[in-house]
C-alpha cells in the first residue's frame, strides 16, 4: 500500500469525490488556482476547472451560507475555512441554520454540506491560527463533527462526510498536514462517522483522543510500553459527533483508568463529556479518578516559541499523565 | 434600472388578463383578512403570538405574481404572509402554525408562526434572526447558474427554478450577511433578486438611523447589482419592475435590489406597542393610503372588479378563513415523540 501524507489523502478524498459526482463543488478562500494555502486543493482547480473549485469572497458567513443554499438546491458542497480561527464569523450560519435547517423544517429540507477546517497549534499561528474551536460545535445537535488522525481514516471519513445528508464539520489537525504519514489503499474505500477507532491495545488505562492529540497519544503509549511496560488502550475518537459511547465505555470498562487529551482549553473542553459518560455509565469499573489532560485555560495559543510549547500537550506531557494515572 | 419609470416599465403589467390582475386582488384580500383574524386570535388569548404583514400585500403579491410560482426559489421574512399564500401556503396551513398543531407543514409546529417553508414549492425555511436567508438565497442562485453551467438541467425544462427572490426589511440590511449575499450575488451575476420591503420602522428604530443613504437601492451599485425603488403600495408597479428584474435573471444578466417602499399598518408584532414611537397621524395617514384599497378602486375604474364581486370576494375569503380557524382550533397537539424527530437525516 503507498504511503501518503495527512494532507495527500484529504486532496485523494475531495478528488475522488470529485470525479464521482458533477454535484459536489468546493469553494473557500484561495483554494481555486493557488490550491488552498496549505495546498490541500493543488491541483483540483486545473482538473475540476473554475466552475467547480470556486475562490469565494474574503467573508467566511457568505462561504457557509453560500454552500447552504446550494446543498438545499441538490448540490454538495465543500467549504473550506482557511483556519478554524477564523470560523465565528459563520458561526451563526452553522449553528442557527445548517444545525437546524432539518429540525425546522420539519424532516424536509436537508443540508448536505462539508465544512473543511485545518485546526490546532503547535505550527507557530500564534493566537489566531491555532485554535481547537470543536467543542463550540458538539453541543450542537444537527451537526456533525469529525476529526481524524491518520491519512487512511482522513481519506475514508471525508468522502463519508461529503456523502452524508447532514452538516459535518471535519476539522484538520494541520500540524499533522505533512508529519504524520500512512498507508492508503488505492481505490475506493470509506470510513464510517460515528465510529471510533481502537489506536492501540493494552489493559493498564485507557487514552482518549483525537486528531495531532491521538497521534501523539499513539506515540506517547508506545514509550511508556517500551520504558516503563504500562499498557494502554488509545482510543482514537475520530467522529465527535455522534459520540461513540459503546467503543469508549468498552475500553473503560477493561481498563478502570481513562486519561484524555485534547489541545483546546481544558474546561468545558470535549473531554468533559466524555468523562461525563464514563462517570454516569462506567461508574462500577472505575479504578482511578478520571483525568484530563488540555491545553491551560488562557485565551488562546501564544506565538512566541517557548509559550506555545508551555500550550500544548506533547507526546513527553501525554507520557507523563498516562505514568501518573498507572501508578494510582 | 434606476433610471427606468414606472410608465415606461407598465407594458408588463398592461399585459396582465382580467382573471390574473382579479386573482392577485384575491391573494391580497385573503392575507389581511388572515392577518387581522391572527390579531383577534391572540387579543381572544387563543394564540400566543403574530406578526403582521399588513400594508406589503401589494409588494408580495406583485413579486409572487411576476415568478414561476411553486417553480423559481423563494426565500422569504416574517412578513411575507401574502407572498406565501400567493405561492401557495394555504390559510388552513398558517393557522395550524399560529395554534402550533400537528399537521403544520412549514415545521411540524416547531418554528413560531409566519417562519415559512414549503420544500415542494420551493420555498426556503427561515429562522429569526435577520437576514440569515441572503446568502443562502445567493446559495440557491449560485446552485441554479452551476446546474446549468455544468450540464446538471437541460435549461430548458420548465420544472427547474431559474432565480431566487429573497425579501427582508430595510432594518435588516444593516447585517453582514445582507452584505456578503449581496456580494456573491454581484461577483457571479446570479439569478437572484432581493426585495427590501422598507415601511422605514425596524420595530421602532427609523431608517435614519440604519443608514445614511435616503434609499436602499443606491447600495446597489456597491454590489455591481441594478438597483431600483419602486412604490410598494402599488402592486402593478412592483409586477413590472419585478418582471424587468424576472427578465434579467432569466437571461442571465445578473441580480437585482428591488425597495419597495410601504407601511407597516400594524404594530411589530403582537407584542409590540408602537404608539411609544410612531405619531398616530402617520399610521391614520398610511392608512388611508392602503394598497389593498388603492388596488380596490384602480380595478373598479377599469370595470374589471365591481361592488357585486366584491361582497362575493369578501365572502369567500371569509369561509376559507373560518374553516381553516375551525380546523385549527379543532387540530390535536403534536405527538411529544415528534420532539426527537428530524435531528439528522438518515439515508
Amino acid at each position: 500500500m503507498p504511503e501518503m501524507t495527512l494532507i495527500d489523502a484529504i486532496r485523494e478524498a475531495m478528488d475522488e469525490e470529485l470525479a464521482r459526482d458533477p454535484r459536489v463543488f468546493i469553494t473557500g478562500e484561495d483554494v481555486g488556482k493557488r490550491g488552498g494555502v496549505f495546498r490541500a486543493t493543488m491541483g483540483l482547480y486545473q482538473k475540476y476547472g473554475e466552475k467547480r473549485i470556486v475562490d469565494s469572497p474574503l467573508a467566511e458567513l457568505s462561504i457557509v451560507a453560500i454552500g447552504i443554499g446550494a446543498a438545499c438546491a441538490g448540490l454538495v458542497p465543500i467549504c473550506e475555512i482557511q483556519f478554524a480561527d477564523f470560523i465565528h464569523p459563520a458561526f451563526n450560519q452553522i449553528v442557527n441554520e445548517a444545525a437546524k435547517m432539518y429540525y425546522r423544517s420539519g424532516g424536509t429540507w436537508n443540508v448536505p454540506l462539508t465544512i473543511r477546517a485545518p485546526y490546532g497549534g503547535g505550527i507557530g499561528g500564534g493566537l489566531y491560527h491555532s485554535q481547537s474551536v470543536e467543542a463550540f460545535f458538539t453541543h450542537v445537535p444537527g451537526l456533525k463533527v469529525v476529526i481524524p488522525s491518520t491519512p487512511y481514516d482522513a481519506k475514508g471519513l471525508l468522502k463519508s462526510a461529503v456523502r452524508d445528508p447532514n452538516p459535518v464539520l471535519f476539522f484538520e489537525p494541520k500540524k499533522g498536514y505533512r508529519s504524520i504519514k500512512g498507508e492508503v489503499p488505492e481505490g475506493e474505500y470509506t470510513v464510517p462517522l460515528g465510529k471510533a477507532r481502537l489506536a492501540r491495545q493494552g489493559s493498564d488505562l485507557s487514552v482518549y483522543a483525537y486528531g495531532m492529540m491521538a497521534h501523539y497519544a499513539v506515540q506517547a503509549a508506545e514509550q511508556v510500553a517500551r520504558e516503563d511496560g504500562i499498557q494502554c488502550d488509545v482510543v482514537d475518537l475520530r467522529t465527535l459527533l455522534p459520540i461513540d459511547k459503546e467503543t469508549i465505555l468498552a475500553s473503560f470498562k477493561k481498563t478502570g483508568k481513562a486519561l484524555i487529551v485534547y489541545e483546546d482549553n481544558l474546561t468545558m473542553g470535549y473531554g468533559a463529556e466524555i468523562a461525563a459518560i464514563l462517570s454516569c455509565d462506567g461508574f462500577e469499573y472505575m479504578d482511578a479518578p478520571i483525568m484530563r489532560l488540555g491545553g491551560p485555560d488562557v485565551p488562546a495559543v501564544p506565538f512566541s516559541h517557548p509559550l506555545q510549547e508551555a500550550f500544548m500537550p506533547n507526546p513527553h506531557k501525554i507520557a507523563a499523565a498516562i505514568r501518573q494515572l498507572a501508578a494510582y | 434600472m434606476t433610471a427606468l419609470t414606472n410608465t415606461q416599465l407598465s407594458h408588463f403589467s398592461a399585459q396582465l388578463s382580467a382573471e390574473t390582475l382579479l386573482e392577485m386582488y384575491w391573494y391580497m384580500l385573503l392575507a389581511r383578512r388572515t392577518d387581522e383574524r391572527a390579531w383577534l386570535l391572540h387579543r381572544q388569548g387563543k394564540i400566543a403570538f403574530h406578526i403582521s404583514g399588513m400594508g406589503h400585500e401589494a409588494t408580495q403579491v406583485g413579486a409572487a405574481f411576476a415568478i414561476q410560482r411553486g417553480v423559481d426559489y423563494v426565500a422569504p421574512y416574517y412578513r411575507d404572509l401574502a407572498l406565501c399564500l400567493a405561492i401557495g401556503i394555504t390559510p388552513r396551513d398558517f393557522m395550524l402554525s399560529l395554534f402550533g398543531k400537528a399537521g403544520e407543514i412549514t415545521s411540524k409546529a416547531r418554528q413560531m408562526p409566519s417562519h415559512w417553508s414549503h420544500k415542494p414549492l420551493h420555498i426556503l425555511s427561515t429562522s429569526s434572526p435577520v437576514a440569515t436567508q441572503v446568502p443562502q438565497a445567493a446559495g440557491l442562485a449560485f446552485a441554479i447558474k452551476y446546474k446549468r453551467e455544468n450540464g446538471l438541467i437541460d435549461p430548458n425544462d420548465a420544472s427547474q427554478p431559474r432565480l431566487a427572490l429573497t425579501c427582508l426589511g430595510e432594518g435588516s440590511t444593516s447585517q453582514g450577511e445582507w452584505h456578503e449575499g449581496m456580494n456573491w450575488a454581484g461577483v457571479h451575476k446570479l439569478p437572484f433578486i432581493c426585495i427590501v420591503q422598507n415601511n422605514n420602522y425596524a420595530i421602532s428604530v427609523p431608517i435614519e438611523q440604519q443608514m445614511a443613504v435616503s434609499h436602499v437601492a443606491e447600495r446597489a451599485s456597491a454590489y455591481g447589482v441594478l438597483g431600483v425603488t419602486v412604490d410598494g403600495t402599488d402592486v402593478l408597479a412592483v409586477y413590472d419592475v419585478m418582471r424587468a428584474a424576472v427578465e434579467r435573471a432569466y437571461n442571465g444578466e445578473g441580480a437585482t435590489l428591488i425597495e419597495a417602499k410601504c407601511y407597516r399598518l400594524t404594530p411589530h408584532s403582537s407584542d409590540d406597542d408602537d404608539r411609544t414611537y410612531r405619531p398616530r397621524e402617520e399610521v391614520e395617514e398610511a392608512k388611508r393610503a392602503d394598497p389593498i384599497l388603492r388596488f380596490e378602486r384602480h380595478l373598479l375604474e377599469r370595470g374589471i372588479l365591481t361592488e357585486a364581486l366584491k361582497q362575493e370576494y369578501e365572502q369567500r375569503v371569509r369561509q376559507s378563513v373560518d374553516e381553516a380557524q375551525r380546523y385549527a382550533e379543532n387540530a390535536p397537539y403534536p405527538e411529544e415523540s415528534s420532539l426527537y424527530e428530524d435531528v439528522y437525516m438518515t439515508t
